[in-house]
């Protein structure tokens, strides 16, 4: 089991731990739902210091990097990112990642923890060679997520005025404390915020003087309620290889049009050429009770033949005081307003097709 | 951790409080943090039974679900009607208005296989020992 940098921080601010995909991480500090209200309401900063990290350097960096992932990076400008997928031949989901381009030949790559040994063999295959290398910088960097309404003013106040003109998607190097802080206007939650790297030395400071500025410390429980009413998928869970971007709605991940060969390619065009036979829906129990991953789902009408489909997540959404969840739809039942039973310890329970997300941040102004 | 005196406990972390033939059950203050936070109370009604050891309900947090075991037999006097809109009683007062179901205690002796406080506090320890 690999340990944080920072497990010594977390300890002390009341961490409880869990193991994940191979890490000892921080489940949760003062409470899931205190942790996630946090974040919808004000601050709160989550190590994500297990995702995979890659820089890759050189000239030509970028096409390679197209070689394998499902996004036209070579679009991206210097200073910013975007998220991309890793496809199968099949044309199934092997991972996804976020692609920043630092400079114009120096990328940052972010994979999935539980991917990230894969992920890497991949990209390093795809990239070295002629001057371009891919070099894994996990240990030697930490990752903090600060995330929520009041995100941008607290790093502006750690990190310097320089954080408010950062777009979203947008990423900076910052110099700090005789260092650098590489801030990204990017996040996992639904809310506006920036994921932070830097040195794993400097990472300490860094994570105290954002909970001195008043970030709740936030664990993996709450990122995952986060996430599911942002509706963004996790890998291993709502999307993985048996799944196709279209059906995943990861559709506008996927380039075609610049021609370029990448792994998936010829089986994405033929997937593109017809419509999906089934697709990622939002699903919200009408009575009480919490989804979980795995559950049953039937149609409303159809609740004593066998289920239509499982969830391939589910909790309870603190903001929306409901179970939510989401499932593989036929594309007839994927309707918001359609309703649904899902079966919960041989009950069926009503349940109904919303909009996605469920979750979405008010805009400013 | 709290952990009344008054009260008789199972290995499953029910508590049982018995006024006559009268008990009222529900989780410990142990059980509470260990869940996190409660966000669904599913129990029997009113005339149903419970049987001492099986399950008579199902708690679920954000993080997880947990099965609820009877400490003894009986009929379902009361339930708690509070946890359908109030489930996060259970964390803020597990002894209190936490409280989950109220039963007709048929059995005067299934209580002596119950556990008192210091040996449930050993429990807990054990528990938290194989958990490191």
């Amino acid at each position: 089991m690999r340990a944080l940098a920072l497990e010594g921080l977390h300890g002390e601010a009341g961490a409880r731990f869990a193991p994940f995909a191979g890490w000892h991480m921080p489940l949760q500090y003062r409470g899931i739902v205190a942790e996630h209200t946090a974040v919808r309401t004000a601050v709160g900063v989550f190590d994500v210091s297990h995702m995979g990290r890659a820089s890759v350097e050189g000239p030509g960096a970028a096409e390679r990097i197209r070689s394998t992932a499902s996004y036209d990076v070579t679009r991206l400008s210097a200073g910013e990112g975007h998220y991309a997928l890793y496809c199968t031949e099949q044309g199934g989901i092997a991972d996804d990642l976020f692609v920043y381009r630092l400079e114009e030949e120096r990328w940052l790559i972010v994979h999935n923890a539980a991917n990230a040994g894969p992920d890497y063999e991949r990209l390093a295959a795809a990239v070295d060679g002629a001057g371009v290398r891919a070099r894994e910088v996990t240990g030697e960097t930490v990752m903090l997520a600060v995330q929520g309404p009041l995100a941008l003013d607290l790093l502006a106040g750690v990190l310097g005025d320089a954080v408010s003109g950062l777009r979203p998607r947008r990423v900076a190097e910052l110099a700090w404390r005789g260092g650098t802080v590489l801030v990204a206007r990017t996040g996992y939650t639904g809310e506006d915020g920036a994921e932070l790297v830097t040195d794993a030395g400097r990472g300490a400071e860094l994570w105290e003087a954002l909970l001195a500025g008043g970030a709740a410390p936030c664990g993996l429980g709450a990122r995952d309620t986060l996430r599911l009413e942002a509706a963004l998928p996790l890998h291993g869970h709502d999307i993985d290889v048996t799944t196709s971007p279209r059906e995943a709605r990861l559709g506008w991940v996927v380039t075609l049009d610049d021609g370029a060969a990448f792994e998936g390619r010829a089986a994405l065009e033929r997937l593109a050429a017809g419509p999906p036979a089934r697709l990622l829906a939002c699903i919200r129990l009408e009575s009480r009770g919490v989804l979980r991953e795995g559950l049953p789902v039937h149609a409303r009408e159809g609740a004593g033949a066998p289920p239509v489909s499982r969830l391939t997540s589910g909790a309870h959404g603190p903001t929306l005081g409901a179970g939510i969840g989401m499932a593989y739809l036929p594309p007839a039942l994927a309707e918001p307003g359609t309703p649904l039973a899902i079966e919960i310890r041989g009950r069926a329970l009503p349940a109904r097709v919303v909009a996605r997300p469920f979750y979405r941040r008010p805009r400013a102004g | 951790m709290e952990l009344p005196q008054g009260l008789l406990y199972t290995a499953e972390h029910e508590w049982l409080a018995v006024d006559g033939d009268r008990g009222t059950i529900g989780i410990t203050d142990y059980a509470q943090d260990q869940l996190g936070d409660v966000v669904y109370v599913e129990l029997p009604e009113p005339g149903g039974r419970v049987e001492s050891g099986s399950v008579f309900g199902v708690v679920e947090s954000v993080k997880t679900v947990s099965d609820l075991y009877a400490p003894v037999s009986g009929e379902v006097l009361e339930r708690n009607e509070r946890l359908d809109d109030e489930p996060e009683l259970v964390n803020a007062s597990p002894y209190g208005d936490g409280w989950m179901l109220r039963v007709r205690i048929e059995d005067p002796q299934q209580l002596d296989s119950l556990l008192s406080p210091q040996a449930y506090e050993e429990v807990t320890r054990q528990e938290q020992r194989g958990g490191e």
